[in-house]
């Protein structure tokens, strides 16, 4: 197993490079001449091109693209333009409350998503199975910026109950930092949430009607486990496959709900980097994330193995062994 | 008296599915005693899982029901009790094992945990004796090197050995009557007679009654201490191995008996099928079901019920010609060409 993960992260590197020649290339393609927009309107054509032969803009491409990934290379993801602070402090400074954001929503997701579709699927055809399919169809559906809006309206606008935008601090207690927290997380936990429910059912009829459901009932099991233990284990392959997607998703999803809510995470800063045509920190930001996207996945893999035997460690794919 | 163990009286199991209702069952009686090996033999859909399912009190919530009928298991009626009490009989006094010994056991936990799983359910047990238990089992049923077997995956057994295994998880708390649905079907000519015959030693060694459900006669005869033949849900003749064998009365038994003979003689895989198709569960008709397949039919045949009568002892027929004042011809070949 450990050889296998060791193996996975070097075949990993050729990856990272491909994105980072994509991010380079697409963060050049941002129309819009970042010295220009840092100088403001009033600017003179001199001073523009003297800023941009200070930030290097006026070397070749391929020359900038050298210099860039001689610098990944060691770790370094640049300086920022705008804030004069390097990159990757930015990142350290915000991924933190993205990764709190992203993580409750999960949890919200999983706790609420999975429950529901096993229920559903262990109660086919009836009203709270429908009540299921409804409210996830819904779920799924439903824009999440309408949503995060909505719910503002509500629940602090209305009700008083949350607080509307940002990030609570642990300084000003745990309560009023759960209660900033409530309302970005049920934003972003909804498609997620919907999305679990729907593949845990499926997944779930499926494996119910299996052999070795009656076996496990014959043996005179619980239905509380033959649901739980034999047919949840089985059903979890797809939902991994799903769950690879959605941490993704809701890392890349949290730009929309951190802007609807003000919330100092990664979607706030890379917003703002394009905006002021950062593309240092947009490069940076972009580049780390797909990192992120690609340690997820191949711990979702990881986990394959782990929950089905019959995945082989040598191919990575699932095989039925003889 | 004491010596039956199960007694199944009139049983009907019915199906409700979209806006009608399947009878699957109708009026089936089964007397087992200890020791004894019941065959229930029958084409296809004639109901011989469905009763078996019914025995453990299986069948799909809100679809299958028990409108009618009693079962009696070592003195408990079934069909009283709780279903905590139904499912420390259930893996404990009455096991079941299945047809496709590849499907039957769960991919993504060891066979040992499989077996462990079982005896834990039913005994207090420490995880370290179950093991034990676990190892002791592959043993028993034949699996050579059990101490390496149990830590390894169903995917990793051939379908004989997964048989076996099956075998491991149905007797490992001794149960008093093992059901077999088609245990050998899905397996090789080879590894079917030596699964046969594991399941005999083991039913000697520890007086085990054994319902057999096959479409095999051959199995039959080389198991069964009785037989029922099912059509269509009912029971159209039950009796002694012997006297199905030497002296079968029911038309739709001779067909079952030329189909296996037909067989035997082509050396073909696949039992050769009585022709026609049996009547629709959903629609009972008035009369005999075999009435459209019958090579013996006559008008009543179509209008009224055969009931069932006992012919000799212990030998029981539903037919209208076959009763103690009155005996049909049987001809030869007339069901396969
Ligand atoms: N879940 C169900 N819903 C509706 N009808 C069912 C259901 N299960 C079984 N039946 C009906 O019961 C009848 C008997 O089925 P059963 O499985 O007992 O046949 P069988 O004798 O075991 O056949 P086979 O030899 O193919 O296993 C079938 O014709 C089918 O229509
Ligand atoms: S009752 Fe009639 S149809 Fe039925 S088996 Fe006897 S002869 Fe055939
Ligand atoms: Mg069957």
């Amino acid at each position: 197993m450990g050889k296998y993960i060791l193996k996975r992260l070097v075949d990993l590197l050729p990856t990272i490079f491909v994105v980072a020649i994509i991010v380079f290339v697409i963060t050049r393609l941002i129309p819009g001449d970042p010295a220009a927009v840092m100088l403001g309107p009033q600017a003179s054509v001199e001073d523009i091109q003297e800023l941009r032969d200070d930030l290097g803009l006026n070397e070749p491409l391929h020359t900038q693209f050298l210099q860039y990934i001689g610098d990944l290379v060691q770790g370094d993801f640049g300086v920022s333009l705008t804030y004069n602070q390097p990159v990757i402090s930015l990142i350290m400074d915000r991924f933190p409350n993205t990764l709190v954001l992203a993580f409750s929503a999960l949890v919200i997701a999983l706790l609420i998503g999975i429950p529901a579709g096993i229920i559903s699927a262990s109660k086919q055809n009836s009203v709270m199975d429908y009540t299921v399919m409804v409210i996830s169809l819904i779920g799924v559906s439903i824009p999440i910026f309408w949503l995060g809006v909505m719910l503002v309206l509500y629940f602090s606008v209305n009700l008083g109950w949350f607080p509307a935008t940002g990030m609570g601090t642990m300084d000003e207690g745990f309560i009023t930092y759960i209660k900033h927290l409530v309302l970005p997380s049920i934003t972003l936990a909804t498609i997620p949430m919907a999305t679990f429910a729907r593949i845990t059912r499926s997944s779930m009829l499926e494996v119910i009607s299996q052999d070795y459901i009656k076996t496990a009932r014959a043996k005179g099991l619980k239905e509380f486990f033959v649901i739980g233990k034999h047919a949840f284990k089985n059903a979890l392959t797809p939902i991994l496959t799903v769950l690879g997607m959605q941490v993704s998703a809701l890392l890349g999803g949290a730009v929309l709900t951190e802007t609807i809510f003000s919330w100092p995470g990664m979607g706030r800063l890379i917003v703002d980097a394009i905006d002021k045509r950062d593309f240092v920190v947009v490069q940076g930001t972009v580049l780390f994330i797909a990192i992120i996207f690609v340690l997820v996945n191949l711990l979702i893999d990881v986990l394959y193995k782990i929950v089905n035997p019959r995945v082989n460690y040598s191919s990575g794919k699932g095989g039925e062994g003889k | 008296m004491s010596d039956v163990i199960l007694k199944v009286e009139n049983l009907d199991v019915h199906f409700r599915s979209s806006a009608s209702i399947v009878k699957a069952v109708n009026g089936v009686n089964i007397t087992l005693k200890k020791k004894e090996t019941l065959g229930i033999v029958g084409e296809s859909g004639s109901g011989k899982s469905v009763t078996a399912t019914a025995l453990m009190r299986l069948l799909p919530k809100g679809i299958g029901s028990i409108p009618n009928g009693k079962i009696t298991f070592n003195g408990k009626d079934i069909l009283s009790l709780s279903d905590k009490e139904m499912r420390d009989v259930r893996g404990n006094e009455i096991a079941m094992i299945f047809q496709d010994p590849m499907t039957s056991l769960n991919p993504v936990f060891t066979v040992g945990d499989q077996i462990e799983e079982a005896v834990r359910t039913h005994q207090q047990m420490s995880k370290k004796e179950a093991k034990k238990k676990a190892i002791e089992m592959l043993k028993v049923v034949g699996i050579p090197e059990p101490e390496k077997r149990v830590k390894m995956y169903p995917h990793e057994f051939s379908g004989g050995m997964r048989q076996r295994v099956m075998i491991a998880i149905a007797l490992s708390c001794n149960p008093k009557l093992l059901i077999a649905d088609e245990p050998t079907t899905a397996l090789d000519v080879t590894v079917q007679a030596q699964i046969l015959e594991l399941m005999k030693s083991l039913q000697e060694k520890n007086d085990t009654s054994i319902i057999m459900i096959t479409h095999d006669l051959g199995v039959v005869w080389e198991m069964c201490d009785k037989v029922i033949v099912m059509y269509a849900g009912n029971t159209v003749e039950s009796g002694t191995v012997e006297t199905i064998y030497e002296n079968p009365l029911h038309p739709y038994t001779w067909g079952l008996l030329e189909s296996q003979i037909t067989k035997n003689t082509l050396n073909g895989d696949k039992l050769p099928a009585i022709p026609g198709s049996p009547p629709d569960l959903r629609n009972p008709i008035p009369g005999c079901n075999f009435a459209d397949r019958c090579p013996y039919a006559k008008e009543i045949c179509s209008t009224t019920k055969p009931q069932p009568i006992e012919v000799e002892l212990g030998h029981i027929v539903s037919c209208h010609f076959q009763t103690n004042s009155n005996r049909l011809e049987r001809k030869e070949r007339v069901y396969i060409e």
